[in-house]
Parts: C-alpha cells; sequence; structure tokens
C-alpha cells in the first residue's frame, strides 16, 4: 500500500484551475521534489494534501485512507506533517511548547483529565514533555527549549518549525520551500539537514523548493508542475535537461 | 392596508437613515484603521447635543446662557464657536509648502478674517434676532447643520488625537485601542450626564410642520430630510472613497499601514480625515434625530450606536454599500417585527435574524471573505 | 515537598478569617458585600480571559452568559426551596439549603454553558471583529428574551433568593454568600489555570497565535474554541448565580453592555493571558469602583479616564501576558499551585 497516492487531483477556485489533473504516488521513504514557476500551483497541492483545502474532483489517500472530507488535523494524524513556505511559529509560546503542543492528536489523556491532574495525566504529560526533550536534544537545540521564537535566527526558526513536525511523527513530510530566504551559508547546513532527518527518522520527505542545489542535491524524483498541469517528472538528469521545463522556467528564447 | 405598508415602510426609512449614518461613520473608522470605534454611538450623541445648543444659540434662545448675562460672556461663547470653525477651516485649506525664508501672511490673516467674521455673526444673530418666522428657522437649520458636523467632528477627532492615537504609535494590541474607545464612550456618557445632569432637553422646531401625503401615508418634511441626507451622505461618501486622491489613500492604509507613509503618502492627516468624515456623519445624525425624536438624553447614543455597529458588520463592515445596506436593513427588520408580533419582541427577533445571517454568512453581505495565505 | 501545602493551607487560613471575622466584630456587612462584590469581579475577569485574553478573540457579550447562569440559578433555587406564584409550592425542605445550594450553582453554570454554544459554533467559522458582533448580539438576544418571559418577572425582574440566603444563614450563623464565592472564585482559578497549564490548554494559545498552524500541527481548533467558549461562559454563568443570591434580586437591566465592558476593561487591564493579571485587575478595578462611590455619577467619567491614562502608560496591561510567579520567580519557591 502506497504511503501517498494523488489521483486526478483537480482544484479550482472560481474560473481559476490552480491543480489540475494531478496525480503523484509515494511508496515511503523516498526525497522526492515538487518544483515550478511561481504561482503554479505547488503550495495548493501542498494544502490539499494536507486537508487545508478540500479537493474538486480526484482523490487522496495515505495510507489507503481517503482525505476527503477530513479536516487538516486529522489528516496530520495520519502521518502528514509540513512546514510554510513564511515561518508559523507560536511565537509566545517557548520552543518547548511549540513541539509539545504539537503532539496535540496523541496527547492520551481527556479534559477531565487534566482538569483532575490524575494519573494518566501526569505519566502522559511527562512522556510528552520527555518526548519533546528528546527531540530537541537529537536535532541539537537543547539550550533553545526555553527560548522564544522571535529572539532566535531565521535559519534556527527553520529548524525548530520542521522539528515541530517531526514532532507529530510524521511518516511523509511535506517541506514548502524549506531553504526560502536562507542565506547561501545555511543552505548548505539546511541540504545536510534534510538528508540527515530522511535517514535518521524513516519518513518520506516531499519539498516545494526553488533552489536548484538544493533539489538537485537531494532528490530522487521531481515532479514539475506550470499552470497546475504536470509539464515533467524524473530524475534529477533528465529535469535539467528537458526543454519543457526550461521553457516554463525561463522562456521560448532560451532554448 | 397599502397604506399601512407605505407608512411603515417609510418609518423604516427613516430609522433606516440615522443607522446607516451612524454605520457609516463606524464602517470608514473601521475600513481605514481596523478599529471598531465604539465611542461612535456617543459621539452621534454628542452630536445631538452640539446641535440642541447650536441651534438654541443661534435663535436666542442661550440654553447655555441666558440672554441676560453680560456681553463679554456672549462674546466669549460666540469666539468659542468662531474658534473651531476657524480651525476646521485651517484644516480645510492647508497650508501650502513654500520656500524657506519667505514669510507669508495671507494665510493667519484669512483665519483672522473667518474668526472675526464668524464670532460677529454668531453673536449678533443670537443677539438681536427674533427668529419667529418659518423661513428664518429654515435659516437656522441651514446654520445649525454644518456648525453642527463641524463641532462633532472636533470632538471625533479630538479623541482620535488624545487617545487613539499615542496608543498607535506605541503598538498596543489593537484590542486595547477599542477597550479605549469603549472607555471613551462611557465617559461622554457620563460625562454629559454629569454636566448637564438628567434634565431632558427638547429640541426646537426648525424645519415647518408640512406633511406630505403618500398613497395615504403622512411623511412630515422632517423625516423626509433625514432620509435625503442619509442617501446624500451615501453618495458623497461613495464617491470620496473611490473617485478622489485622498479617498484612494483611505484605501492605501486600510491595506497597509506600513507601507503608505512610505509612499509619501500623510498617513496622519489620512486617518484625522476619515474621523473627520466619520464623525461629522455621526453629528448630522444626530442633530436629524433630535428634529424627529425631539428628547435628548445621554444614552440615547449607546442604543442606538451598538445597533447601528451590528447593522453595519451584517451588511459587511469596512464596504461603504454594507454599511449603508446594514442600516436599511435592521431598521426594515425592526419595523416588520414591531409590526407583525409586538415592539416588546423587535430587539430578540431582529436580533436572532441577523445572529443567522452573520452564521450563514460570516463576512456579511458585502463583505468579502479573507483568504489567509499558507 | 512542604510548598505543596502552602496554597491549600492558605485559602483555608483565608476561609476561616472569613467565617470568624464577622463574628469577632472585624468585618462588618459593608465588608462582607464588599469583599463578596470582588469575588464576583474577580470570577467574570478571569473568565473573560480565557477567550478575550488566551484565545485572542473579542468577546463582549459576557454579561449574557453571566444573566443566563444568574437567572437559571435563581429560579432553581425558588423553585426548590421557596414558595412562588408561579413555581408553586418548595419540593425540598430550607434545611437543604446549604447542601443544595452547589447545585443549584452547578445549574447556572451548565445553562450558561449551553447558552456558550451560540457563540461557540458560529466561532468555527468566523473570527475576529464578525465574532465580536455575534458576541454582542447573542448578549442582546438573551436580555431580550429574559425580559419577554413574563414567568421571570419580565423587565421587572426576579426575586426570592433572599429566602434562601436568610434559610441558610438560620442553619449556621456565617456569612454564607462570601463563603460560596470565596469557593466559586477559588474553583474558577483552579479550573482555569489547569486548562491552560496543560498541553491540551495551551492548543487554546496556538489558536491565538496561529490557528492555520495550530490546525495543521493536529490541534483540533473547533474543539478547542467549544471548550474555550463552553468554560468561559459556564464560569460566567456561576457568577451569575453567585450575583443573583448576593443581592436577592435580578432583572435585565443588570446585564447590559455596561456590564460586559467592566468584564472587558478587567481582561485588558489585568493582560491578555495573565491569570493572575486578571485577579489582581479585578481587585483593582472593585476597590476603584468602591473607593470612588462617593463622586456618584463622576465615578464612571473618573474611572475610564484613569483607565485610559493606564493603558497610555503600560498598553499591555499591567501584567502583560505573564504570570505573578513570572515577574517575581522567588515567590514559586514558597508555593506550589497546581
Amino acid at each position: 500500500m502506497a504511503l501517498l497516492e494523488i489521483k486526478d487531483l483537480t482544484q479550482r477556485f472560481g474560473g481559476l484551475i490552480a491543480v489540475n489533473d494531478f496525480s503523484v504516488t509515494m511508496e515511503g521513504r523516498e526525497l522526492n521534489a515538487l518544483i515550478g514557476p511561481n504561482g503554479a500551483g505547488k503550495t495548493t497541492v501542498f494544502n490539499l494534501v494536507s486537508g487545508f483545502y478540500q479537493p474538486t474532483t480526484g482523490s487522496i489517500t495515505i495510507n489507503g485512507v481517503d482525505t476527503r472530507g477530513m479536516k487538516p488535523h486529522q489528516v496530520t494524524s495520519l502521518g502528514v506533517a509540513r512546514t510554510f513556505q513564511n515561518i508559523r511559529l507560536w511565537n509566545d509560546m517557548t520552543v518547548l511548547d511549540n513541539i509539545r503542543v504539537s503532539q496535540h492528536y496523541r496527547l492520551g489523556y481527556s479534559l477531565a483529565d487534566a482538569l483532575l491532574r490524575t494519573r494518566r495525566y501526569a505519566d502522559r504529560e511527562a512522556a510528552i514533555e520527555r518526548t519533546a526533550m528528546e527531540l530537541l536534544e537529537f536535532m541539537g537545540m537543547k539550550d533553545l527549549a526555553n527560548e522564544f521564537p522571535p529572539n532566535l535566527s531565521y535559519g534556527i526558526q527553520r529548524k525548530v518549525e520542521i522539528a515541530r513536525a517531526l514532532s507529530t511523527k510524521p511518516k511523509l513530510l511535506l517541506l514548502d520551500e524549506p531553504a526560502a530566504g536562507l542565506p547561501s551559508t545555511d543552505v548548505v547546513e539546511l541540504i545536510k539537514l534534510i538528508e540527515w532527518i530522511h535517514k535518521e527518522f524513516d519518513l518520506a520527505i516531499w519539498m516545494i523548493e526553488h533552489q536548484m542545489t538544493v533539489v538537485m542535491s537531494l532528490c530522487q524524483w521531481i515532479k514539475v508542475i506550470d499552470f497546475g498541469a504536470t509539464i515533467a517528472e524524473g530524475t534529477p538528469e533528465d529535469i535539467r535537461n528537458n526543454p519543457t521545463v526550461i521553457k516554463a522556467y525561463l522562456g521560448d528564447e532560451a532554448i | 392596508m397599502l397604506e399601512t405598508v407605505i407608512q411603515q415602510a417609510l418609518n423604516a426609512l427613516q430609522l433606516g437613515s440615522y443607522y446607516s449614518l451612524i454605520a457609516l461613520g463606524y464602517c470608514l473608522v473601521y475600513g481605514v484603521l481596523l478599529l471598531i470605534n465604539f465611542a461612535h454611538g456617543d459621539i452621534f450623541m454628542v452630536g445631538a447635543y452640539i446641535a440642541f445648543f447650536a441651534a438654541t444659540y443661534i435663535m436666542g434662545q442661550h440654553a447655555l446662557i441666558p440672554p441676560n448675562s453680560p456681553i463679554m460672556v456672549k462674546l466669549v461663547f460666540a469666539g468659542f464657536f468662531a474658534l473651531i470653525v476657524t480651525a476646521a477651516v485651517s484644516f480645510a485649506i492647508k497650508k501650502k509648502p513654500q520656500a524657506p525664508g519667505r514669510k507669508n501672511y495671507s494665510y493667519p490673516a484669512i483665519l483672522g478674517g473667518i474668526f472675526i467674521t464668524v464670532t460677529a455673526a454668531i453673536y449678533y444673530w443670537g443677539q438681536g434676532m427674533k427668529l419667529e418666522t418659518g423661513a428664518d428657522k429654515i435659516l437656522v437649520f441651514a446654520v445649525t447643520m454644518p456648525l453642527t458636523m463641524i463641532l462633532t467632528s472636533v470632538v471625533g477627532v479630538f479623541i482620535e488625537r488624545v487617545a487613539y492615537k499615542p496608543l498607535r504609535l506605541k503598538g498596543a494590541n489593537r484590542l486595547y485601542v477599542v477597550i479605549t474607545a469603549l472607555m471613551m464612550g462611557i465617559i461622554l456618557e457620563y460625562g454629559n450626564l454629569s454636566l448637564l445632569g438628567t434634565s431632558r432637553l427638547s429640541y426646537p422646531t426648525l424645519l415647518p410642520r408640512v406633511v406630505f401625503d403618500v398613497a395615504g401615508a403622512k411623511i412630515s418634511i422632517t423625516k423626509l430630510t433625514a432620509i435625503a441626507a442619509s442617501f446624500l451622505m451615501f453618495a458623497l461618501l461613495q464617491w470620496i472613497v473611490t473617485r478622489t486622491k485622498l479617498g484612494m489613500a483611505m484605501r492605501a492604509v486600510s491595506y497597509d499601514k506600513f507601507a503608505v507613509p512610505l509612499m509619501g503618502i500623510p498617513l496622519d492627516a489620512v486617518i484625522v480625515f476619515t474621523f473627520f468624515l466619520g464623525s461629522s456623519m455621526a453629528g448630522m445624525a444626530g442633530m436629524l434625530y433630535a428634529m424627529n425624536f425631539p428628547v435628548l438624553d445621554p444614552f440615547m447614543g449607546a442604543l442606538v450606536g451598538w445597533k447601528a455597529f451590528v447593522a453595519a458588520v451584517v451588511g459587511g463592515i469596512g464596504d461603504i454599500r454594507g454599511a449603508f445596506v446594514g442600516g436599511f436593513l435592521l431598521a426594515f427588520l425592526e419595523v416588520i417585527v414591531a409590526a407583525v408580533f409586538s415592539s416588546e419582541l423587535r430587539d430578540l427577533i431582529s436580533f436572532t435574524i441577523l445572529l443567522g445571517i452573520l452564521t450563514w454568512k460570516p463576512t456579511g453581505l458585502f463583505g468579502k471573505p479573507k483568504t489567509t495565505k499558507i | 515537598m512542604g510548598n505543596r501545602i502552602t496554597v491549600p493551607a492558605a485559602l483555608c487560613a483565608l476561609l476561616f478569617l472569613m467565617v470568624a471575622m464577622p463574628h469577632v466584630g472585624l468585618l462588618g456587612q459593608y465588608g462582607v458585600t464588599f469583599l463578596c462584590t470582588m469575588g464576583i469581579y474577580i470570577i467574570l475577569s478571569a473568565s473573560l480571559n480565557l477567550v478575550n485574553g488566551y484565545m485572542g478573540e473579542f468577546s463582549c457579550g459576557h454579561a449574557g452568559f453571566m444573566a443566563v447562569g444568574a437567572y437559571t440559578s435563581s429560579v432553581a433555587g425558588v423553585f426548590l426551596f421557596v414558595p412562588d406564584q408561579v413555581f408553586g409550592q418548595p419540593w425540598l425542605p430550607m434545611a437543604l439549603t446549604p447542601f443544595a445550594f452547589p447545585i443549584i450553582l452547578a445549574a447556572g453554570f451548565i445553562a450558561a454553558a449551553l447558552a456558550g454554544l451560540v457563540v461557540a459554533v458560529p466561532s468555527f467559522k468566523t473570527r475576529g471583529d464578525y465574532l465580536a458582533v455575534i458576541t454582542l448580539a447573542a448578549s442582546y438576544i438573551i436580555k431580550s428574551a429574559i425580559e419577554n418571559v413574563e414567568a421571570v418577572g419580565g423587565p421587572r425582574g426576579f426575586a426570592g433568593m433572599g429566602k434562601i440566603v436568610q434559610g441558610m444563614d438560620s442553619m449556621a450563623p456565617i456569612p454564607w454568600m462570601l463563603v460560596w464565592i470565596f469557593l466559586g472564585v477559588t474553583f474558577t482559578i483552579w479550573i482555569l489555570r489547569r486548562f491552560v497549564y496543560s498541553t491540551y490548554g495551551k492548543g487554546v494559545m496556538a489558536i491565538h497565535q496561529d490557528e492555520v498552524a495550530a490546525e495543521i500541527m493536529s490541534v483540533n481548533t473547533n474543539k478547542m474554541k467549544l471548550i474555550a467558549f463552553m468554560l468561559s461562559s459556564g464560569l460566567a454563568g456561576l457568577a451569575g448565580g453567585l450575583y443573583a443570591y448576593l443581592i436577592s434580586f435580578v432583572n435585565p437591566a443588570s446585564f447590559t453592555i455596561l456590564r460586559s465592558t467592566e468584564c472587558l476593561v478587567m481582561v485588558y487591564l489585568g493582560g491578555m493571558g495573565s491569570l493572575s493579571g486578571s485577579v489582581l485587575s479585578a481587585i483593582v478595578f472593585a476597590i476603584l469602583l468602591e473607593f470612588l462611590k462617593p463622586l456618584e455619577q463622576l465615578k464612571w467619567v473618573a474611572i475610564p479616564l484613569l483607565l485610559i491614562l493606564l493603558m497610555q502608560f503600560r498598553p499591555e496591561g499591567i501584567m502583560g501576558n505573564r504570570e505573578l510567579s513570572d515577574v517575581f520567580p522567588k515567590l514559586k519557591r514558597f508555593y506550589r499551585f497546581k
């Protein structure tokens, strides 16, 4: 059973077709990319997968579960986590709290437990805290646990956001332009980080990225879309030499 | 039957015109600053009082200062009115930038001239004339209306400068500004109460008691004025916001308050103008309201104001058409409920319907849903 | 583990003082009433802070939920214990009042929490200023609905609760209302603190700071909103019930916009998302109200003026979003408060 299966996905916003007849299958453990010019509909695909939009037609199944009609938090509990183009951390919460709250779907206790402070509450809360601290330690950010996100550099905030996504224990991690706004030195770090996550956390990663260094050095399979429609897919080598892709990015004269 | 329907429709139109005028003020300020100016309903009340004092003063009835008080007192009072008029004029004609080092006396000269003329005019008017005839009273109406609008807007702008602007500059949470507005409203209500006591003032009749006959239904000229005024103001506002440069600046501020000064738009002037417009319309509504329901009390603005605010939101706050339509919608709802059921159930049913509309269309009738960009 | 008992011990001591002091003449009727009013303000302010502070919505209809609680508790009490023209003969003897009173209050809590649904359900789709209007309209609807129910006296109001308080007094001569209000305040703070300090309740803050991120990071935002609104309005109902019995009379005119405004002022004065701030500001507000009473009408000019000035100097409220123990970390050594 495939981890993610998107079949003939189409999304319309009024007259605009943002995603057109889009299909993709991921078995698990891949590191793929979705690229395309600005406004091609890449983020829309991610929004559809994470349940933020409901598709006009087509289906998305995650581990065999059809996600149509599901709210984003339900999709997340199926094992899909994501980051955002512009970082969306909870700025008035510490890094640790950011990561604790992201485990909301598997808190394992109810409101009554929280109010009565039952045994289960104490056990689970301790476990959540432990998981969060372990994750932070594993990612080398243990000292940042009590910092507030706005006090951290942009690169570190990105890393915290990725850690937050990982804390939902995803099987599929969607990264929406992880390198956006990072200086080139940090991009090298980021490439290493993503590679390391992919290896250590046993998950599939699907990313949107504009920086070709990132995409070409990391990804096994690249899908290119323009105006919502798939125009090419293949290995980095194929994409690099594909005339349709070059045309979409650079225009007719470039060929 | 038809007669009753038309009569009720006319009543609703009249009631709606006050709601709409107030709602337009809410909407303007909200549209530009994203601030719910909760003091607006009370500015409407202040407008009604200003209209009262202005009219009685001009008519020589001197509500604040008795007719036999010394000349100096009357002059000072007249001078105070004139000062405010002059300040408003000076704001309107704003000094043009000029070469440094060159002194230009024409600006102060014009203002001084206006000041002296208005003082004298108001003084002699209040002193000598016995305004008895209908034509004179129409004249009083014609003078009182702009005077009320200007004075009320001075109050509105003053509140903005003193209470809202410092908070805005400090970058306080938007809701703190809203709370400050709530507080300002209470201050206006209770300040008025402690200043003038609980005595209810009754507004003099200014317009002739002419009653028109519309297919059996009756409408007085006062009511007709209110309806006409609200439509006129709506058209004027729509024109200002969509067709003029100032309106363009206002829309720009509502999109991005931070980018606007960088583009060379005087942010402060735009905000002041917005409050000026909004409050002057509240003043106008206050005066028209006082003419139709001629008993003034300090809390008259609270209920009407809140209702108008709800109406503005149901119409789609931030959109002028929405506020205008919302005001009339609420009025028609209220009149229909009162006619079909009973007037005790008026608030209950009309608010329930409005709540239903908002639940069904969360951004109001004309509001555009804000799309969250991810 | 000595610090674990500090708070319960302090609370018991306070309770003891409250019962004992009127007996030895240290606390007169005036003082008792003042403390009761303050307690009700604390409940109102702390409960509204959950929605307006922690969740960042702008609910301006708190008085409406208070009214629901007040009327429900009143009717429940009168129905059970007092002979009434509308509700007939009492069902239970007066001797049971001290035991039944928590149930009466709970009825108010539950009714108000259910009324909170009127606001909670639209909040799934609506945010910000539109939701503010919904809360406003809801409070108007509630007030107007009560005015139209003849059984509870319509606009004239409803009385009879005084007999129940007298009944409790005849059982044991202690300041019953003060004790109940004290317990109500303790319950409110206790429940709110436990809620907002749990990872579960922190979902509410996540909604405030970024709702999209909250939803995508597996927080069930609709459920959290439902809980926050119902808890907040339920506690307002509790305050309403206590208020009704404190003054032995309720009428719709007690639950106007001005009441909601008071609640709002206390929340923002204390600081959004600070429980100790809400408590502090409620105390300050109650003292101000009492202190400025001689000014009569001018009171309502002086208080807003003071508050506006205060906001100019501290535009984030007294405490900002911090707690007392964040400002004075040494306090943590003395107590553990769960």
